[in-house]
């Protein structure tokens, strides 16, 4: 007879109500780890999804992610002619925040190098990759922005031809795919009345200079637009992404590149360690502390209530012992119950937070390594939890159940 | 289970005193109070409220030792004083059996399952202790109440699933602190019946604290305690 699931039936009501809370409290930290892992994945995924070999940054920075990092768009040619590369892209990435029916939308834009990429590498959801090189955008689900729908960014009208799922920047906001061409115009808009302004200010300049009195096409010129002007500089892309054909050695390419004295170059690897190290480890840590009080409240919490369990039936015990119960039948009773309480907590844990975290603003992973590790917690805790009562228990004199 | 060699007494006590408290507070509840009862005999213990029947009989059950004297059962001497010559917890279940005056079952348990769970923790099956439990709650009057829980049953009917479980294990040593108080006469009777019937059948040593005198016939052996003294009596010099 197990008396544990006999007592748990008599108390049926206050034991699921107890069970009820020990399984939300174990689903904030099941969802602690999930919102950890969320970010670790949302963090890296672009890194990953994307699928450079290498990366080359402007020198000295951690970029493109952890910083902003900006190289000349001729990079990519030069990256093209070293040796053992395969293929070079330009990559753009910044993050915008506008008003979109009155909330604030925040959309990190990431351009693609047309014609090369059309981003038929994106997980699409919906839609199609893009298929002209201006005008049409690829956007996260969770920006809400729907197919077909025209947004306006800077001067132009962009449409959305395709929805991707869980394309997310590591801070957190969806991404959305412009050509490398969009996205510069994006970034670099500026309103009308200043490209005048520039204009006639660089046309007034012209004038003034002798250069400008001896070549009157230098004039002609300062009024176009400044991508066209050959002696200013190009508008700056973010990065390069390499990847190298299968036959050559990585370290050997990156080791030529890494010599150049403008930039820096970076494995997927070595990025995905930057964005860790940098701007993902105070967070974890952060999760970690506030993962661990959790647990230890919830331990608490269950010691409290396996505590008052074994009060309730004390009077019990003490008959049991009368009747000449050995003790490992009352130390299994109150840990038996512990440990139900603590399996079928991880369970409502885990029911109820497949449903609501899907809900919440990011993502949150349930990694079956981290369930495992929470269900290991969870004995751990019951069987401490456990302690309390038990001690309560063998304390208590036969005599009592005569009183 | 009756397993060791037939003794003269199946319980013997030896001047056996409790004092409760120290000091001011102290009580002397039972003072160098001795008895024997031989295999097969039962024995009514009576005496006014508070004279000190209570301490006496959990003092032979081994749940209350005293502050001094020994404690002999079937030969064997288990207490001396407060000091543990056995595992006391495994002696009281494997040779005595309890009925006290407030019906003490497991409330989260139904009446069989009382009566089982007593049978379990000494090691019998599942479905040996379930048969057995059947036939004392039948024999007992409260066959139909089984599967009842405590909170469903009469005090009467508590009572008997209690002697049910007292029974169980087969003890040599039976002890009822006035356990007719919640029955009618005719149950009571009946009860008190059935501990003579397993004494002698079973040679069984069995106490009861009782105030019903109509009963008094069914023992064998009258004691009477006044003011913590036990004295023998017999049914002339009770009054
Ligand atoms: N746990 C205890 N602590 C102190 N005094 C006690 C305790 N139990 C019983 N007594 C005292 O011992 C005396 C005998 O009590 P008890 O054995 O219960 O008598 P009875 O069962 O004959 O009514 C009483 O005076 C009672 O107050
Ligand atoms: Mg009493």
């Amino acid at each position: 007879m197990n008396l544990a699931r006999k007592d748990i039936r008599y108390n049926f009501g206050r034991f699921t109500l107890a069970t009820v809370g020990v399984g939300m409290l174990l689903m904030v930290v099941m969802g602690m780890g999930g919102i950890y892992r969320g970010i670790i994945e949302d963090a890296t995924l672009l890194i990953d999804r994307v699928g450079a070999d290498l990366w080359i940054v402007q020198r000295n920075t951690r970029g493109p992610f952890a910083e902003v990092s900006r190289v000349p768009t001729n990079l990519v040619h030069r990256a093209l002619a070293v040796p053992g590369v395969n293929a070079a892209r330009e990559f753009v990435y910044h993050t915008i925040q506008r008003e979109q029916n009155g909330k604030a939308l925040r959309i990190s834009v990431l351009g693609l190098s047309w014609p090369t990429d059309k981003g038929e590498w994106l997980p699409l959801s919906a839609g199609r990759p893009l298929a002209q090189n201006h005008y049409e955008m690829i956007a996260d689900e969770t920006l809400k922005l729907a197919l077909g729908e025209k947004i306006k960014l800077g001067k132009e009208i962009y449409t959305v031809v395709g929805t991707t799922k869980n394309m997310i920047s590591s801070s957190g906001d969806g991404i959305a795919f412009f050509t490398v061409a969009d996205a510069q115009a994006i970034q670099f808009d500026t309103p009308g009345e200043s490209t005048r302004l520039e204009r006639a200010a660089r046309y007034g300049r012209g004038e003034r200079s002798d250069l400008g009195s001896n070549q009157p096409s230098l004039l002609e010129n300062a009024e176009k637009s400044s991508a066209e002007l050959p002696t200013l500089p190009l508008p700056q892309i973010s990065a390069v992404m390499v990847t190298i054909s299968p036959a050559a050695d990585l370290d050997q390419v990156a080791k030529i590149i890494s010599g150049w004295g403008d930039v820096s170059v970076y494995t997927s690897d070595g990025q995905r360690e930057l964005l860790l190290k940098g701007t993902v480890e105070k967070v974890r840590r952060q999760i970690g502390l506030f993962r661990m009080l959790l647990t230890i409240i919830a331990a608490i919490i269950m010691g409290l209530i396996l505590y008052t369990m074994t009060l309730d039936k004390i009077h019990s015990i003490a008959l049991l012992k009368l009747i000449g119960a050995p003790n490992y039948v009352i130390l299994g009773l109150i840990m038996q119950q512990a440990l139900i309480l603590g399996a079928l907590g991880l369970i409502v844990a885990y029911s109820v937070g497949s449903k609501v975290f899907p809900m919440f603003p990011r993502r949150v992973i349930l990694a079956q390594s981290d369930l495992i590790q929470l269900a290991l917690i969870v004995l751990g805790i019951s069987v401490a939890a456990s302690f309390l009562g038990i001690w309560k228990a063998l304390k208590v004199s036969p005599n009592e159940a005569l009183s | 289970m009756n397993n060791l060699s037939s003794p003269q007494y199946v319980i013997e006590t030896e001047a056996i005193t409790k004092i409760y408290g120290s000091g001011n507070t102290e009580v002397v509840a039972m003072r160098d109070a001795s008895m024997q009862v031989e295999p097969g005999k039962v024995v009514a213990l009576l005496g006014p409220s508070g004279s000190g029947k209570s301490t006496f009989l959990t003092a032979v059950g081994l749940i209350n030792p005293p502050t001094s004297g020994r404690i002999i059962i079937q030969g064997k001497a288990i207490l001396d004083g407060d000091n543990a010559l056995v595992n006391l917890r495994s002696f009281r279940r494997q040779h005595i059996g309890f009925v006290f005056q407030k019906s003490n079952l497991i409330p989260f348990l139904s009446a069989i399952e009382n009566v089982q769970v007593a049978m379990e923790i000494n090691g019998v099956s599942p479905s040996a202790a379930r048969t057995r439990a059947h036939e004392l709650l039948d024999y007992l009057g409260v066959g139909d109440r089984a599967n009842n829980s405590p909170s469903m049953l009469s005090g009467g009917q508590q009572q008997r699933v209690a002697v049910a479980r007292a029974l169980a294990n087969h003890p040599s040593v039976i002890l009822a602190d006035e356990p007719t108080a919640a029955l009618d006469s005719h149950r009571g009777r009946q009860v008190m019946e059935l501990f003579a019937q397993v004494a002698h059948e079973q040679g069984a040593g069995v106490i009861v604290v009782t105030h019903d005198h109509r009963s008094l016939d069914v023992f064998d052996i009258l004691y009477e305690m006044e003011d913590g003294i036990l004295e023998k009596k017999t049914r002339e010099t009770i009054a």
